[in-house]
């Protein structure tokens, strides 16, 4: 970025601020001012260009792909050619799989967007770019724009499978806009829903409109986000606070990180609207340290905000005051549930309490507080600004808006997607996420982190929403979306989970501390080979998954808090969608998809085997016996099942069951 | 009030109580295992949960409210089953020694599994625990394998002693208690108060034992083997042979003691006499000379450990009095020594305290001379019940003796040494004499009486009026020294004792110790200030006579050699 440049907003801030308040917000916009505001948003949104800008997407996940690489070879090129270019550092458009990404903006030109760039070829598509030659293979699609000449070769990145189907309210700056620097939000319209929060609403009004829009947390339960906040509202208390729940620990989600990284001024307008709607004055973002990338943001964004009197004394001449205090986890994942959070912020060990009293009642430092999810919040400005009946317009029954998926696993497009609610499982998967790579069958879906479940092929066509997860036994979570094909093993998978939970618990309740680690070691047994085991193990083996549903029920029955009370999830579904799987563990003593190795059973066939001795070479247990250019066989109790012999056979000898 | 149902009963409810305090009233029993009266509930054991009807999952009574119409089933089968199984949860965990537990019999644990017919070893254990044993502390052992983490002791150790020597360390199923960074006991900021030995429901905590060193110096020929009761032991003891709470049983424990074969048996409260002849005259001294104050009382090793720790700006308001143990401990191997032509180093001096911290204070480096110990080894209420128990003795057979000369008499103040408020009372009766020549009109000083946290009060001494306050449970302490710190000036005189309630309700007393057990042990001590005679410690014959063979005069040369002592400022990690 040119020095210059920034000088000329920082001059024209003022302006910018002056021409949003008062010619747009308060209503009274004639036909001159609103030009003049035309211009300058137009400008600050690089509707029109007059020299090429390269945006580069630098979240968390361009950068771990390379993009800061990138970054330099650009800054390299440019300064080499001595080229007048601006380089704009860009969030996260949701393509994971497909990064580094860059967009190319030329003079007059659409943005394009590219592809998997890298330092070997990064250049050539500047250059062919540059030559009025996007390279085809490259280019993920161009953007529209009215006041621009569109590419003639290239196809709109918005008729791209990946983006077509999704609906992108919380992540619509997402991967455009410079998340720091706040005239482009502004320029989108940022900050005036809360400007028209608190120069036309009063608090229980907003409750209202959030309660009737029918916004539910994003974070895992689900409950209505404007009951919430009028119990809070309702409850007397010289001081509340907001607490904007960052901890994002779900394994596979990354939601709020890439809303964080990308648009953090969304975030700061959510929570600024929502301590208005309260009153609360003070806010706390409990961020994990393991972000430092969005909390380096949020920290420029909130010094940003503050700059411009959004968040401070005397908010816009409203009379209210908000403080917004970043306070960094240590990464426990039980610091998720609220009451662990509120623990964690007043330093302490980040173990929950029970409930009643519920925190909007009595919360964080004894006052009542409310705790809403990052996602939650950042819907909230458009809620305001564009009215209840227009969210509620979209999703279900029961479950209104969108929401934010963080798509993983065997999935062809890996990245951050958000649809409106009751969007089938299928679309999601086959259209957006582009199905199962390498031709692979899919066989489910984990939902909802470790709280959540499996859902299996034939509950696919499910649309999405709070309650039809809850029938097939998943759940919202936060949203992650961990899709396995057919060589996952769902036994394993159940165990990986349990092996989360039962670290992760805080080892307060002793159902969640000592019940996981039972279910776990049960689950651990089912899987084990039985080389060793003796006639009393196989005995406790078999009681043991007949305690495994009795626990469970304790665990969900008896638990203090959200993690345990949904711990036993991912057991549960697996038992219940995939029971012949753990049938085939434990009374065969087979791990269908091959993926429990103690289970696996390697031999070699005798008419195949031309003894060419490379199996027992390699065996490192020393388990393959026979004689040079006579059939080979395994000693069983030698055989590690690692695999290696049917690795490195060139005769299909090796079989394994 | 309003009504709520319970197993199909209607019974009343108060607003704002929990289901837990509903039903107990109403007499019904719903077992509890992490639960403290009188603590926020931490809802961490799960024992206690109950199926209210409407509601999703069970809850647990002892935090969640009583709501008007609510219906409670504590009995139901899904109650049950939680229970059973959080306690087979445990057991699967637990180490199955329970035939050499300090605790058998008289566990938590083992008795809800008795409860509720655990008969069989549901869960394997497979996860065996091979936790060191922390015996570093002088005063307390830390067993992790025998801990079911229900927390009270953490809780007890941070809420009410302000101390928080010890927390929750790592997560999940790997999660223990300890001290910061798993670093052993003696090195933490534990205080050796022992609270939390009397919250553990199970033998995850204990004293450190000195029964055999004891029991080998009984057997010694070449040991003269002495030892002191301390002033709340004989209102405490009888509750370990199933006595009712309250009952003083003096005579017979100096009978029982002496069967056990110590050759003397000596009354801690005779020094607790001796204490006061001395402290009494250093509070006359420090206010007469414009010495340090308000003074405070030194006779509660949790609590000097506390001020040297995280309060070392007061040590010097700290009296310099050596507690009465060691007090009596120093004249024992000295006068009495002298006196009876015994080489101090044969004898074995133990005294018998309400206390675990006593065996710090015991082994501080600073409490002898010329390498001798003043005290030997140090047993707590439990442990002699114990070594009774051992020997054979048969209480019903035994008749009351007294206590041997020439400490054997004691004041019914020194008495009251055993509760909160009671070094301050006697105190007070002696300073009063000490300043004015007369005595008090009414002995009894009514304001510095109660299980109260915190007592203050005025007291006319002559012309003098003295700004007093007494402080039970080390953690209530910390209000008082701020407002010190912050420049109150109207306190002369401070008795801190670690334990609320005083020695008394010490870590070192029987595990049934409760608010109730508390109550009647203080009534004892009061019934016996006021149905005896001798009630000021001055008129003791004996402390006179100690002073003029002896001591010539208190703050004398030989008082300062062998009853005053000193305090180190002391690092910890807080």
């Amino acid at each position: 970025m040119h020095e210059a440049s920034v000088e000329q907003k920082m001059a024209k801030m003022p302006l910018f601020l002056d021409a949003l308040l008062h010619e747009n917000v308060c209503g009274g916009a004639d036909k001159k001012g609103d030009s003049k505001l035309e211009e300058l948003k137009s400008q600050i949104l690089r509707r029109t260009v007059s020299r090429p800008v390269i945006y580069v997407g630098a979240a968390t996940c361009g950068l771990s792909a390379g993009a800061d690489k990138v970054l330099v070879a650009i800054k390299k090129y440019l300064a080499d050619k001595a080229l007048d270019a601006e380089v704009v550092e860009v969030g996260c458009i949701g393509l994971c799989s497909e990064e580094p990404i860059i967009d190319i903006q030329l003079p007059g030109k659409a943005r394009v967007s590219f592809r998997k760039v890298n330092t070997n070829n990064v250049v050539q598509i500047i250059e062919s770019t540059l030559a009025g030659n996007p390279p085809a293979d490259m280019t993920l699609g161009q953007f529209r724009g009215l006041e621009s000449e569109k590419w003639e070769s290239v196809t709109f990145f918005d008729e791209h499978p990946f983006l077509k189907p999704q609906k992108r309210c919380v992540l619509a700056n997402c991967g455009i806009i410079d998340p720091c620097n706040i005239n482009e939000y502004l320029a989108n319209d940022g900050y005036q829903a809360l400007a028209k929060a608190l120069h036309s609403m009063t608090p229980a009004e907003i409750c209202q409109e959030v309660e009737l829009s029918g916004l539910r947390g994003r974070g895992g339960g689900g409950f209505f986000t404007g009951k919430k906040w009028k119990f809070a509202l309702q409850t007397s208390g010289d001081q509340k606070y907001i607490i904007c729940n960052a901890d994002e620990g779900d394994p596979g989600a990354f939601m709020d990180r890439a809303v964080i990284e990308g648009d953090p001024h969304r975030l700061l307008e959510g929570i600024a609207i929502a301590s208005y709607a309260i009153g609360a004055n003070k806010a706390y973002i409990y961020i994990r340290a393991e972000y430092p990338l969005a909390i380096r943001r949020l920290k420029e964004a909130i010094a940003q905000a503050e700059d411009y009197g959004f968040i401070g004394e005397n908010i816009l001449d409203s009379g209210f005051n908000l403080h917004i205090i970043i306070k960094m986890g240590a990464g426990a994942f039980v610091c998720g549930e609220e009451t662990a959070l509120i623990n964690s912020i007043e330093g302490k060990r980040g173990m929950p309490r029970p409930r009643p009293p519920f925190p909007a009642i009595s919360g964080l430092f004894g006052k009542p507080s409310v705790i809403n999810n990052v996602e939650t919040l950042a819907n909230v400005p458009a809620i305001i600004q564009k009215g209840k009946d227009w969210f509620s317009a979209m999703g279900t029954a029961g479950s209104k808006g969108t929401k934010v998926f963080a798509l993983s696993g065997k999935i062809s497009h890996t990245g951050l997607i958000e649809v409106e609610m009751g969007t089938t499982l299928r679309q999601i998967i086959f259209e957006i996420g582009g199905g199962i790579p390498h031709g692979k069958k899919y066989k489910a879906v984990q939902i909802g982190g470790p709280s959540g479940g499996c859902i299996p092929e034939e509950k696919i066509d499910i649309e999405i929403d709070y309650e039809t997860l809850k029938e097939v036994g998943a759940m919202m979570g936060s949203g992650g979306l961990v899709v396995m094909d057919e060589n996952t093993c769902m036994v394993d998978v159940a165990k990986f989970f349990m092996d989360f939970i039962q670290r992760e618990s805080c080892g307060k309740c002793i159902p969640c501390r000592e019940g996981t680690r039972h279910m776990l070691e049960i689950l651990e047994s089912i899987t084990h080979g039985r080389k060793n085991e003796s006639k009393l193990d196989t005995l406790e083996r078999f009681k043991g998954i007949m305690h495994l549903s009795r626990l469970a029920d304790v665990i969900k029955d008896a638990s203090l808090c959200g993690l345990g009370q949904t711990a036993p999830n991912p057991v549960l579904s697996t038992l219940r969608w995939f029971r012949n799987e753990y049938e085939a563990h434990i009374y065969e003593r087979k791990c269908p998809s091959g993926v429990c190795k103690e289970l696996l059973h390697f031999s070699i066939l005798e008419n195949k085997c031309v003894g060419c001795t490379a199996c027992s070479r390699k065996c490192p247990a020393g388990a393959i016996m026979g004689a040079k250019k006579s059939p080979h066989y395994i000693v069983p109790g030698k055989c590690i099942s690692c695999g290696a012999c049917k690795d490195v056979c060139k005769f299909n000898a090796v079989v394994v069951e | 009030m309003f009504e709520i149902e319970v197993n199909n009963k209607i019974i009343e409810a108060v607003p704002g109580e929990t289901i837990l305090s509903a039903v107990t009233r109403a007499g019904i029993k719903v077992p509890t295992l992490c639960y403290m009266k009188d603590l926020a509930p931490s809802g961490a054991c799960r024992i206690c949960v109950v199926e209210v009807d409407g509601m999703k999952t069970l809850v647990p009574s002892c935090s969640y409210p009583v709501q008007e119409g609510m219906k409670i089933h504590t009995n139901s089968k899904r109650a049950i089953r939680a229970r059973k199984t959080v306690i087979e949860l445990l057991l699967a965990n637990h180490p199955d020694d329970c035939l050499y537990c300090v605790r058998n019999g008289n566990c938590r644990l083992q008795g809800l599994a008795e409860e509720y017919g655990i008969r069989e070893r549901r869960f394997p254990s497979s996860k065996k625990k091979d936790h060191m044993l922390d015996a570093t502390s002088p005063s307390i052992i830390r067993d992790q394998a025998k801990c079911i983490l229900c927390g009270k002791c953490v809780r007890v150790c941070e809420e009410i002693q302000n101390v928080a020597a010890i927390d929750f360390v790592k997560r999940g199923s790997k999660t223990v208690i300890a001290p910061a960074f798993e670093q052993s006991l003696n090195v933490s900021s534990c205080i050796n108060c022992g609270q939390c030995v009397l919250a553990c429901p199970t033998g995850a905590l204990r004293e450190k034992s000195s029964l055999r060193e004891v029991d080998e110096a009984l057997h010694d020929k070449d040991k003269y083997v002495v030892i002191q009761h301390a002033p709340a032991v004989s209102v405490t003891l009888a509750e370990e042979f199933g006595l009712r709470p309250g009952v003083d049983i003096n005579g017979l424990m100096v009978a029982a003691l002496r069967q056990l074969g110590f050759k003397k048996i000596f009354d801690t409260s005779f020094s607790a006499d001796l204490t006061i002849m001395e402290e009494a005259s250093e509070l006359v001294h420090r206010v007469t000379t414009g010495g340090k104050l308000p003074m405070m009382t030194s006779c509660s090793p949790g609590w000097i450990k506390y001020v040297e720790q995280f309060y070392p700006d007061f040590i010097d308001n700290l009296s310099t009095c050596k507690s009465p143990q060691q007090m009596l401990g120093a004249i024992i191997k000295s006068y009495f020594a002298e006196k009876e032509g015994i080489d101090p180093e044969k004898i074995f001096s133990v005294s018998i305290m309400p206390c675990v911290a006593k065996k710090f204070e015991a082994a501080r480096p600073e409490m002898g001379r010329n390498n001798i110990f003043d005290i030997d080894a140090v047993l707590t209420t439990r442990e002699v019940a114990r070594l009774i128990k051992m020997a054979g003795i048969d209480f019903d057979s035994l008749t009351p003796e007294t206590a041997d000369l020439p400490f054997g008499t004691r004041s019914t103040a020194g008495k009251l040494f055993g509760g909160t408020g009671g070094v301050m009372e006697a105190a007070i009766r002696t300073a009063h004499y000490m300043i004015t020549g007369k005595e008090l009109k009414s002995l009894m000083v009514e304001d510095v009486r109660g299980l109260k946290g915190v007592k203050e009060a005025k007291v006319k001494i002559g012309d003098l009026e003295v700004g007093v306050a007494v402080v039970s449970g080390v953690g209530n302490a910390s209000k008082i020294l701020e407002e010190i710190k912050n420049g109150r000036k109207d306190l002369h005189f401070i008795e801190v004792m670690t334990c609320p309630g005083g020695c008394i309700a010490g870590g070192g007393q029987p595990l049934s110790t409760d608010q109730e057990s508390i109550k009647a042990r203080l009534h004892a001590l009061y019934n016996i200030d006021h149905s005896e005679t001798l009630r000021t410690s001055h008129k003791n014959k004996d402390v006179q006579k100690l002073y003029d063979e002896f001591l010539k005069e208190p703050l004398g040369h030989k008082s300062h050699e062998l009853l005053h002592t000193h305090y180190i400022k002391r690092e910890v990690l807080s």
